[in-house]
């Protein structure tokens, strides 16, 4: 259901002609919504600036949200709503804001008592009802994205690899081990060992709350690949319970050496390396 | 047919593949290397593989193949410089490649071959030295 340019035209005038109690009222309502979060001042402007963007399109014919003479509506509604997701407010108190908007024209419009205002009021009403769809779109959009982005901060931030000695590297892995991430915890280790050309590396699990038999095969493949890459891997930080999951699961490690603290992994690699003589 | 070169460096017969490795090209690879190791009786081989993009399952089986035809002529081999993506798609594949000694690159391939050379030499002198005391004895 769309605006007649008719409407629209009408609406343009009903917007610019009570501009001001309009947006006044709109903010008030938001306000009543968002509990204090954001500042009266702060609101109005928002109210006022999205107002100018409504009037703007009716005047210039829009008669659905998707036309060409709207695109600037769409833009502001998507600042808004970007703004709000980031702010961290819930999607109904986005949208909220733009619902309020058909509240306080009804206000304005006082008491409807002929048809012709009646329609012209469902109409607009339709509109508003797909700018506010419109907004929760772009809220979700924006959330989306941010989750994306923590996600993949997460990745980054999670699986350092550092240089422990000469020749040795560690991975303190912390955090549940999925299979994205031990893909990138192997890519990682695998081209560090290449890059600083250390024959040996220390997989620490001290931070890896539960090891099941998926996580063991990602162990195990990092392993084997730095084997055939010609360094040697040991796995340490293995707690008491670990250990008994581990033999309950029958999970072998064969003759990778396992050790029970960093330290001890530390140790027995340097002494592997003096026996090597390097 | 493109051949992949042997170099003699030492004791130590370097071999750097830096073409790709067709079936064709790795049997070559192999009598090749038998042949050069007799000739000049060397004890240490290393394989080169970091300019390889692709190691597939009969590249693989072949590298195995001469390491252990290596090790009939008494000469070790080493295959050094395999990439991470490589090593990967492998374990991926199921393919350790048992019996074929690694290193990260061709220094410490240098190093692992030396120290057993060395070892062999200590052990030598350690066997000689009581022959040469009894022939300056008298």
């Amino acid at each position: 259901m769309s605006l007649s340019p008719d409407e629209a035209s009408r609406f343009a005038h009903l917007l610019s002609s009570k501009a001001e109690p309009l947006a006044a009222r709109w903010a008030e309502l938001v306000a009543a919504g968002l509990r204090g979060r954001l500042s009266s001042a702060e609101l109005r402007r928002q109210t006022s600036e999205l107002q100018r963007a409504f009037q703007q399109a009716f005047d210039a014919g829009a008669t659905d949200l998707t036309s060409e003479a709207a695109a600037e509506l769409r833009a502001q509604l998507d600042e808004l709503s970007t703004n709000r997701a980031r702010q961290g407010f819930t999607a109904t108190e986005t949208a909220i804001s733009v619902y309020a908007f058909k509240e306080a024209t009804l206000e304005i419009l006082g008491s409807v008592d002929d048809a012709t205002t009646l329609r012209d009021y469902v109409a607009f009403s339709g509109f508003v009802d797909r700018a506010a769809l419109f907004t929760f779109d772009s809220y979700v959009r924006v959330r989306e994205s941010l989750i994306a982005d923590q996600a993949e901060q997460l990745l980054e931030l999670s699986t350092p690899v550092v240089k422990l000695w000469e020749g040795v590297v560690a991975v303190p892995l912390v955090g549940t081990l999925d299979s994205a991430r031990a893909q990138v915890v192997m890519e990682r280790l695998l081209q560090t060992l290449v890059d600083t050309g250390s024959p040996y590396a220390i997989i620490d699990i001290t931070g890896v709350p539960a090891v099941d038999t998926q996580v063991a095969q990602h162990i195990l493949k990092t392993v084997v690949a730095a084997r055939l890459m010609g360094a040697d891997c040991i796995i340490s930080g293995i707690r008491p319970q670990i250990a008994q999951t581990i033999v309950a699961l029958g999970i072998e490690f064969g003759d990778i050496a396992t050790k029970a603290s960093l330290a001890d992994a530390l140790r027995y690699v340097i002494s592997q390396n003096k026996r090597a003589g390097r | 047919m493109e051949r992949v070169p042997v170099l003699k460096i030492g004791d130590i017969l370097l071999v750097s593949i830096q073409i790709d490795m067709e079936d064709q090209v790795a049997l070559q690879l192999q009598e090749d290397l038998a042949d050069k190791i007799v000739a000049t009786g060397t004890h240490g081989v290393i394989i080169d593989i970091s300019a390889l993009d692709i190691v597939d399952s009969f590249v693989g089986r072949t590298l195995a193949t001469i390491a252990s035809v290596s090790r009939v002529l008494d000469a070790e081999t080493v295959v050094v410089g395999m990439r991470p993506a490589v090593a990967i798609t492998l374990v991926e594949l199921g393919l350790s490649l048992p019996g074929i000694r690694t290193a990260l690159n061709v220094e410490l391939g240098i190093a692992m071959i030396g120290t057993r050379d060395l070892s062999g030499l200590l052990d030598d002198e350690d066997e000689d030295e009581p022959d040469q005391a009894a022939v300056t004895a008298p």
